[in-house]
């Protein structure tokens, strides 16, 4: 099978909207048809990996779990803009996972390698 | 990278957010995306201040918000045939939603 | 050249399935091909046929089916998303026991690694959304 770079870009919070869980469902499948998936996380998207969530009293499904499964799917770049996470008083050790912290610029030309980019 | 921006820059951070990571190529306003693109508005400031990008505007979205005759200097005015032909000459694109 | 579109926003509130339309007509006037054509989000409510909209408004999921029809174009909705927001073919409303079926002609409900073969299979992909 084809291999391409497919590139989902995360910029929305959890939970206010459905995208970032949807957007996990995408990633996941990506991963079983063995393509070359990353994920970058920037703006509101940063919140999505903020360690702790708590979703009994909003009666959701918490998915900060998956984000720790990722690994098991062999989906390992997960890539963060540091400004987003300044802008936001978040710093790595929030995270519920490793990622790599870059800078916009450095995420822009991981962008541009890409084949497929899907915004959620 | 064709670089698709569909909400005004007053609104979300979607303008702001692409300027500053995409590494250049082109930048398509769309739906409410067409204001930045609007004379005397933020946008203009932002877009001008952004030189590395080719910036376009969709035709039918600006005519529909009254905004056909605002467009600033330096902006190519497309229809939907010429948002295709974007999407074809760039090896990918990413709509900033 | 193979495009292939995905839709993560339903008909009437956000403009993002009008102009996906708009964009799917003229690469088609292009002399483009569609390779499919992907529902996901609340774009999977752009397939129910029981969309009544006024007379002097544009018919979106008529006007997807029609377009389907013409050009045989591959529109998939996901089922995942489809179950949660209660778009159902025969075969979802059997499976899940449901009284009716609402998928608009045109439309298949299938899974989300159709969105991901369409990303593999097209030379081109564009998404609307919000």
């Amino acid at each position: 099978m084809t291999i391409k770079k497919f590139m989902m870009v995360n910029r929305k919070a959890p939970y206010g909207t459905v995208y970032a869980l949807e957007s996990l469902e995408v990633v996941l499948i990506a991963a079983a048809f063995e393509q070359d998936v990353s994920l970058a996380f920037l703006d509101d998207g940063v919140y999505q990996l903020k360690r702790g969530h708590q979703t009994k009293g909003i009666e959701m499904k918490g998915f900060e779990k998956t984000y720790g499964a990722l690994e098991d799917y062999d989906v390992s770049k997960l890539y963060v803009d540091q400004e987003s996470m300044a802008a936001r008083g978040l710093t790595a050790d929030d995270l519920c996972v490793p990622v790599e912290v870059m800078s916009r610029a450095e995420l822009g030309k991981l962008m541009e390698e890409q084949d497929v980019v899907l915004s959620f | 990278m064709l670089n698709i921006i569909n909400k005004s820059p007053l609104d979300r951070g979607s303008l702001d957010t692409c300027l500053q990571s995409a590494e250049g190529g082109a930048i398509l306003l769309i739906e409410d995306g067409v204001y930045a693109a609007t004379k005397g508005s933020v946008g203009e400031a932002k877009l001008k201040a952004a030189g590395k990008f080719k910036v376009y505007a969709l035709g039918p979205d600006l005519e529909a918000r009254g905004m056909a005759d605002r467009v600033m200097d330096g902006v190519t005015v497309v229809d939907y045939g010429g948002f295709v032909d974007l999407v074809a000459e760039h090896k990918a694109s990413q709509s900033w939603l | 050249m193979k495009f292939s579109i995905l839709i993560n926003e339903g008909p009437y509130t956000h403009q993002a399935s009008d102009s996906a339309y708009q964009f799917a007509k003229s690469v088609l006037a292009k002399g483009h091909e569609i390779f499919r054509i992907f529902f996901y989000h609340d774009g999977v409510n752009n397939a129910t046929r029981l969309t009544t909209p006024p007379q002097d408004d544009r018919n979106i999921v008529n006007r997807w089916s029609k377009l389907a029809e013409e050009h045989k174009l591959d529109m998939v909705v996901c089922v995942a998303a489809a179950q949660r927001r209660g778009i159902v073919d025969e075969g979802e409303a059997k499976r899940n026991g449901k009284d009716a079926t609402n998928l608009a002609p045109g439309f298949r409900i299938s899974g989300l690694g159709q969105l991901i073969e369409a990303g593999i299979q097209a030379d081109r992909m564009v998404t609307f959304g919000d």
